[in-house]
C-alpha cells in the first residue's frame, strides 16, 4: 500500500487489521521517510528501527529505558534512564513501539525549539521559520508524517503552541489526568504529558491508553467526575452538538493578536455556530496578568527541579545548562530568595487563584472556551532569541490554562501566508471529553486536518 | 554582670518504618552494601516523584499527640532548598511553614535550675514548649577516603520526624532529662529504636546568654539574646551536655570581656573538649521554601486524629502515675522501672506471678532495680524464686513445712477437688496457699514435693 | 527592579562568566519590571493556589517494593569507587 504514513492511528489500526499492510510494512514505510527527511528538519534526535508496534514518536524528556534521554540539554548528553516513564509503559502495552526521541527546546523552556542544544527542529510548512515548542520535534514529526503519532509535554503550551504552528492536533489533558513520573521535571505544579496526532479521534485514543491513577504520581489518583474519553466511531451528529454552549473570552482578541490570525480563529468560531454551538461572549478578567504569574511559579519550581543536576549521579557541571534554563533557574532563585518570597512567589500563587476562579466562573455560563493558540504564525528562527520577554509573551493564551490545570486542545482551522493556525478549545477541569467533542465536530465539518505540507 | 543560658534543642529521630518515607525501598539500610536500598525516586533521577509513606505520618503525629501538640487541620510538604552531595534532589522534601503538629509541650524535673551550678531541687515540674513536630526524609550518606568523598544514598529518603522546642532551657542538665524522655517516648510509641550511636536519633542545640537584671528573681527584660550558636553532629547525650556546658563558659567569658556574639554554627571536639566554628553568618542558609507540588496536601479531621490517639501505647508519664496508684511505690521507683527499656512490662509480668506467693511489692521493685535481670532470658517464675530463696530465715523444717501443706489443704478445699480433677494450675493455688502461711518463707520447690506426696496417698 | 546577579547565581549553584552576569542582570531586570505589573491586582483576601490537581490525603501503604540493583544505582554517575558515588572531597561543615 503506498502512502502508509498518511494514515491516522485510527485508519493505522485497521490497516493492520485488515491486513492491508503488516506491521513491518508499516515501520519501514516511516524508518524511510525519516531516513529522507531528518537532516532536514533536525527532528529525531535518536532513531530506534523496530519491525514490530505502531511507530510513535517520544518528546526526549519522557524517560524511555535504556534509550538516551537529553531533555535536549548538553547536561544529559549521556545520561540513560534505568527506568519508563508511565506514558511510555501504557503506549508499549498497546503495543506502541518507539521509532524515535524528539527533539525540543532545553528542558521544556522555550516557544520555538531553538533552546535545543542538540540544534533548532525546522517547522515542515517552511524550513526558515520555527515549529514552535517547546514539544517541537514531535510537533514536526506529526506534521511530516515521520510516525503515527508522537507523545509531548505542555507546562506553558508547549503541546498547544506547536501544534497550532505546524498544524496538527495537539492535546493537553487536564492535569493530573496523566501521570508525570518519568517526565523530567520542568515546573512540576504544571507540567502534563499528552499527544500530538493526526486527527481528534486519534487524540482520544491516546488518552484513553495514557491517562489514569498511577501509584507513581500522587498527584494523579483516581477522582470524582472525571470524564472518561469514549470510542466514537460515527460521525457526531447535528444533533448532539446542538445547543453546546461555546465561551469567546474577549481578552483572548485584544492587541497583540494579529489580524489575520483573528480572522482565521472567528471564521473558526462562526463554523462553530453554523454547526449548531451557541456562542457566548464571556471575560476573563486576570488573562493580563498570566503570562507574569507563569513566569514565576514556573521558574521558581524550575530552579528547584533543575537542582539534582550537580554530576554526583548523572550529568554533567551545571555550566552545561543553556541560556534559558540559567535564566530561569536564576529567576525562580530569586523569586523564592529570603526577602523576596512574598513579593513574588506568594504573590504569583494568590494570582493564580484569581485566574483559575476566572476559569470557573466562565464554565458555570459554557461548556468550553475557544480562542487562538497563538498571536501569530510560526515566525524566522532568530526573530525572538534575543528578547526573551518577547518570546514569553507569545504564550499569553496558553499559559492561563496551564496555571488552572484545565485540558486545552490545539486544532487545525486555516492557514495565513500559507502557515497553519490552530484554534484552542477549554474545557473544564476532568471534563476532556468535552474538548474532544467540540473538537471532533469542528474536524469533521472541516479538511484543514488532512492537508500535508510540501517536503 | 550575670547571664543565664538560653537553650533551644532540635531533636531528629528517624523512624523505624519498612519503607522509606517517599519511595518503596527498604528503610533498613544501616550496614548494608552501599547504594543496594536505592530507586530512582531516592537517587533523585531526572522524572522520578515521591508517594508519601502513611505509616510515617501516623507515627510523627503519634508523636505529636505524647507531646500534647495540636494536629494541624492542613499540612504541607515543603522543599528546602540547599546544595549538598548527599542530598540527591538539591532539596530536602520537610516541612516548614505548615508542620503536621504544633505548640506542643513536655513536662521535665525543675531540679536543675540554677545558680553557680548548685543543684536546687524543685518539687514541682516545669513545661518545655514544644514549636513543632514535623515530618522530613534523611540525606545520603558520606565518608571521606584520601582525595575522594565517597557517597551511599542507602539512607537517603529514609522517614525523619524533627522536633523542635522553644528556647525554654537554662541548663545542659535540663536538656539531658530532656533528651532521656524524648528517648523514653519514641520507645515506648514503639516508632523508633532512637539509638544515638547508630544516628537514628541527633541532637542540635541552639546556646546563647541573656543579661539578668534581677539576680534573685533570675526575672530579665524578656528578651531573647540578639545572637544563638548552633551545636550540630553530636551524637550522645553526655557529648551534648559537655558542649553546651563548654559553650556558656565560653560565651559568659566572651561576654564578660565585652565581645559581641554572633550567629554561627559550632561543632564539639571530643579531643580537645570544645566547640569549634564550622559556619558563621555570612554563610548562613537562604533555603528557599515554597510547598512541594508533586505531593498533594495532607488534611486531618477529629475523628482521623482520634483514631491516632486511640492507636497510642501507654506514655512514660501517664504509666509513671498509674504505678504510683496501682502499686503504691513512690515516684522514684516507678520512674526507675518506666525508664528503662522493657523493665515496666517485666515489673508487670513479675507482679502478676508473685501476687500468690505473698511477695511484697518492694521486695519485688529493689530486686529488679538492684539487679541487671536479663529480661529476655530470665523468667518472672525464677525472678519469684529468686527472691525466696534471699529471703532470710527460709523454712527448712521438713515437718513444719508439712503442717503447713496439711492446713492450705484443708484451707483450700475447692482447690483440692480441681487437682483430683485434674486441674494441673489447682496445684499452683495450693502452693501460694502455702507460701502466704509461711508469709514467703517457704522454698516453693520444697512445697511443690511436699504437697504432690500428701495429696496422692 | 535591580537584581544581585552575583548572589542569585551563587545560590543557585550556578557558575556564570562575567558576560553571563552582564546579560541576565539586564534581561531579568527587564522580565522583573514586566513582573511588577502584578502589584496592580488586590489579593489581599485571596488564598494561594499552589496545586490545582483536585487531590488530598494521597498516601501509599508501608510496604517494601523492590530495589535497584547496585550497578543500575551508579550506571550515569560520572566517577563511581567500590559501589559508591565519588565526588572531589569536600569540606565537612554541613
Amino acid at each position: 500500500m503506498n502512502n502508509i504514513t498518511i494514515l491516522t492511528l485510527a485508519e493505522t489500526l485497521k490497516g493492520l487489521k485488515e491486513k492491508k499492510f503488516s506491521e513491518e510494512e508499516l515501520n519501514n514505510a516511516y524508518l524511510e521517510k525519516i531516513y529522507n527527511l531528518n537532516k532536514k528538519l533536525n527532528i529525531f534526535l535518536e532513531i530506534k528501527k523496530n519491525a514490530r508496534g505502531i511507530p510513535a514518536g517520544i518528546k526526549d524528556i519522557i524517560s524511555t529505558k535504556n534509550i538516551r534521554t537529553t531533555a535536549g540539554s548538553k547536561i544529559l548528553s549521556n545520561y540513560i534512564p534505568p527506568f519508563n516513564a508511565t506514558v511510555v509503559d501504557r503506549l508499549l502495552k498497546h503495543d506502541v513501539s518507539i521509532i524515535g526521541k524528539t527533539n525540543l527546546d532545553e528542558f521544556a523552556m522555550g516557544s520555538s525549539g531553538e533552546n535545543s542544544a542538540y540544534g533548532p527542529t525546522k517547522n515542515p510548512w517552511d524550513v526558515t521559520k520555527v515549529p514552535g515548542g517547546s514539544s517541537a520535534g514531535s510537533a514536526a514529526a506529526v506534521a511530516a508524517d515521520l510516525c503515527v503519532f508522537a507523545l509531548g509535554t505542555d507546562t506553558g503550551g508547549s503541546i498547544r503552541q506547536p501544534a497550532s504552528l505546524c498544524g496538527v492536533v495537539g492535546l493537553k489533558p487536564s492535569y493530573g489526568r496523566v501521570s508525570r513520573y518519568g517526565l523530567i521535571a520542568m515546573a512540576s505544579s504544571l507540567d502534563v504529558p499528552g499527544s500530538f496526532t493526526k486527527s481528534v479521534a486519534d487524540a482520544r485514543l491516546i488518552l484513553d491508553w495514557i491517562a489514569g491513577p498511577d501509584g507513581f504520581d500522587s498527584n494523579c489518583a483516581h477522582l470524582e467526575g472525571e470524564s472518561k474519553p469514549k470510542p466514537r466511531e460515527h460521525s457526531l451528529r447535528e444533533a448532539s452538538f446542538r445547543g453546546v454552549r461555546v465561551g469567546v473570552p474577549k481578552e483572548y482578541f485584544e492587541k497583540g493578536l494579529d489580524p489575520k490570525v483573528e480572522k482565521i480563529i472567528k471564521d473558526a468560531i462562526n463554523k462553530l455556530e453554523e454547526l449548531g454551538a451557541r456562542l457566548v461572549e464571556i471575560s476573563l478578567p486576570h488573562t493580563e496578568y498570566a503570562v507574569a504569574t507563569y513566569y514565576i511559579i514556573m521558574s521558581s519550581e524550575v530552579s528547584s527541579n533543575l537542582a539534582r543536576f550537580d554530576r554526583v549521579r548523572f550529568g554533567s557541571n551545571r555550566e552545561d545548562f543553556g541560556a534559558e534554563p540559567k535564566r530561569r533557574i536564576m529567576l525562580g532563585t530569586y523569586s523564592l530568595s529570603s526577602g523576596y518570597y512574598d513579593d513574588y512567589f506568594a504573590k504569583a500563587a494568590k494570582v493564580r487563584t484569581l485566574i483559575k476562579k476566572d476559569f470557573d466562573e466562565a464554565f458555570e455560563k459554557v461548556d468550553v472556551i475557544v480562542g487562538p493558540v497563538s498571536p501569530t504564525v510560526a515566525w524566522d528562527f532568530g526573530e525572538k532569541m534575543k528578547d526573551p520577554l518577547m518570546m514569553y509573551l507569545s504564550d499569553a493564551y496558553t499559559v492561563p490554562a496551564s496555571l488552572a490545570g484545565i485540558p486545552g486542545l490545539s486544532i487545525p482551522c486555516g492557514f495565513s501566508d500559507g502557515l497553519p493556525v490552530g484554534l484552542q478549545i477549554l474545557g473544564k477541569f476532568m471534563d476532556d471529553e468535552a474538548v474532544l467533542s467540540v473538537g471532533e465536530a469542528y474536524e469533521q465539518a472541516t479538511e484543514w486536518h488532512i492537508k500535508k505540507p510540501q517536503l | 554582670m550575670n547571664y543565664k543560658p538560653v537553650i533551644g534543642i532540635e531533636v531528629h529521630v528517624e523512624l523505624n518504618t519498612k519503607s522509606k518515607m517517599f519511595c518503596r525501598c527498604s528503610a533498613d539500610y544501616f550496614g548494608k552494601e552501599p547504594n543496594t536500598h536505592t530507586c530512582p525516586v531516592c537517587l533523585g533521577l531526572p522524572g522520578a516523584l515521591p508517594y508519601t509513606n502513611e505509616e510515617a505520618i501516623k507515627k510523627c503525629i503519634q508523636i505529636g499527640l505524647a507531646l500534647n501538640c495540636k494536629i494541624s487541620e492542613t499540612s504541607l510538604f515543603e522543599r528546602k532548598n540547599y546544595f549538598y552531595p548527599d542530598l540527591p534532589k538539591g532539596y530536602q522534601i520537610s516541612q516548614y511553614r505548615w508542620p503536621l503538629c504544633i505548640e506542643g509541650w513536655l513536662e521535665i524535673s525543675k531540679a536543675f535550675l540554677l545558680t553557680k551550678g548548685r543543684e536546687v531541687e524543685g518539687s514541682k515540674e516545669r513545661r518545655i514548649r514544644i514549636n513543632r513536630v514535623h515530618q522530613e526524609e534523611d540525606t545520603g550518606k558520606l565518608t571521606h577516603a584520601g582525595k575522594e568523598t565517597l557517597i551511599d544514598f542507602n539512607r537517603s529518603g529514609v522517614p525523619l520526624v524533627e522536633i523542635v522546642t522553644e528556647p525554654d532551657f537554662s541548663s545542659s542538665e535540663e536538656v539531658r532529662e530532656y533528651a532521656k524522655k524524648l528517648q523514653q517516648i519514641f520507645r515506648s510509641l514503639g516508632v523508633s529504636n532512637a539509638d544515638m550511636e547508630k544516628g537514628d536519633m541527633r541532637l542540635e542545640a541552639n546556646v546563647s546568654l541573656r543579661e539578668i537584671s534581677n539576680v534573685k528573681s533570675q526575672m530579665s527584660n524578656g528578651e531573647l539574646p540578639n545572637y544563638r550558636v548552633e551545636l550540630k553532629n553530636i551524637n550522645s547525650f553526655r557529648f551534648m551536655v559537655a558542649a553546651i556546658e563548654y559553650e556558656i563558659k565560653r560565651q559568659t567569658e566572651a561576654l564578660k570581656r565585652g565581645e559581641r556574639l554572633t550567629q554561627e554554627t559550632r561543632g564539639w571536639d571530643e579531643d580537645k573538649k570544645c566547640t569549634y566554628l564550622q559556619r558563621s553568618k555570612e554563610e548562613a542558609h537562604d533555603y528557599r521554601y515554597f510547598p512541594e507540588p508533586d505531593l498533594p496536601g495532607i488534611f486531618f479531621d477529629k475523628e482521623k486524629i482520634d483514631q491516632i490517639k486511640k492507636s497510642l501505647s501507654e506514655l512514660p508519664n501517664i504509666r509513671i502515675k498509674r504505678f504510683e496508684e496501682d502499686y503504691g511505690i513512690n515516684k522514684t521507683q516507678a520512674k526507675m522501672l518506666v525508664e528503662k527499656s522493657g523493665l515496666a512490662e517485666y515489673f508487670e509480668r513479675v507482679m502478676e506471678v508473685g501476687k500468690s506467693w505473698g511477695i511484697q511489692v518492694n521486695q519485688v521493685v529493689n530486686y529488679l532495680i538492684n539487679r541487671k535481670i536479663n529480661t529476655i532470658k530470665v523468667s518472672p517464675e525464677e525472678v519469684i524464686a529468686e527472691i525466696h530463696d534471699k529471703d532470710v530465715g527460709i523454712i527448712g523444717d521438713i515437718g513444719q513445712l508439712e503442717e503447713l501443706a496439711k492446713q492450705a489443704i484443708k484451707e483450700n478445699t475447692k482447690a483440692v477437688e480441681d487437682f483430683r480433677n485434674g486441674k494441673a494450675n489447682a496445684m499452683q493455688v495450693l502452693v501460694g496457699g502455702v507460701m502466704k502461711l509461711s508469709k514467703g518463707k517457704a522454698e516453693p520447690k520444697k512445697v511443690l514435693e511436699i504437697l504432690s506426696k500428701l495429696l496422692n496417698n | 527592579m535591580k537584581i544581585d546577579v552575583k548572589k542569585v547565581a551563587k545560590l543557585a549553584n550556578l557558575p556564570l562568566t562575567s558576560d553571563e552576569e552582564e546579560k541576565y542582570s539586564q534581561q531579568l531586570s527587564k522580565i522583573l519590571d514586566y513582573i511588577e505589573q502584578l502589584n496592580k491586582v488586590d489579593t489581599s483576601k485571596v488564598e494561594p493556589t499552589y496545586n490545582v490537581s483536585g487531590q488530598k490525603n494521597i498516601q501509599r501503604a508501608d510496604e517494601i517494593g523492590e530495589c535497584q540493583p547496585q550497578n543500575d544505582a551508579i550506571l550515569n554517575a560520572p566517577q563511581k569507587k567500590e559501589g559508591f558515588f565519588s565526588v572531589k572531597k569536600i569540606l565537612d561543615n554541613e
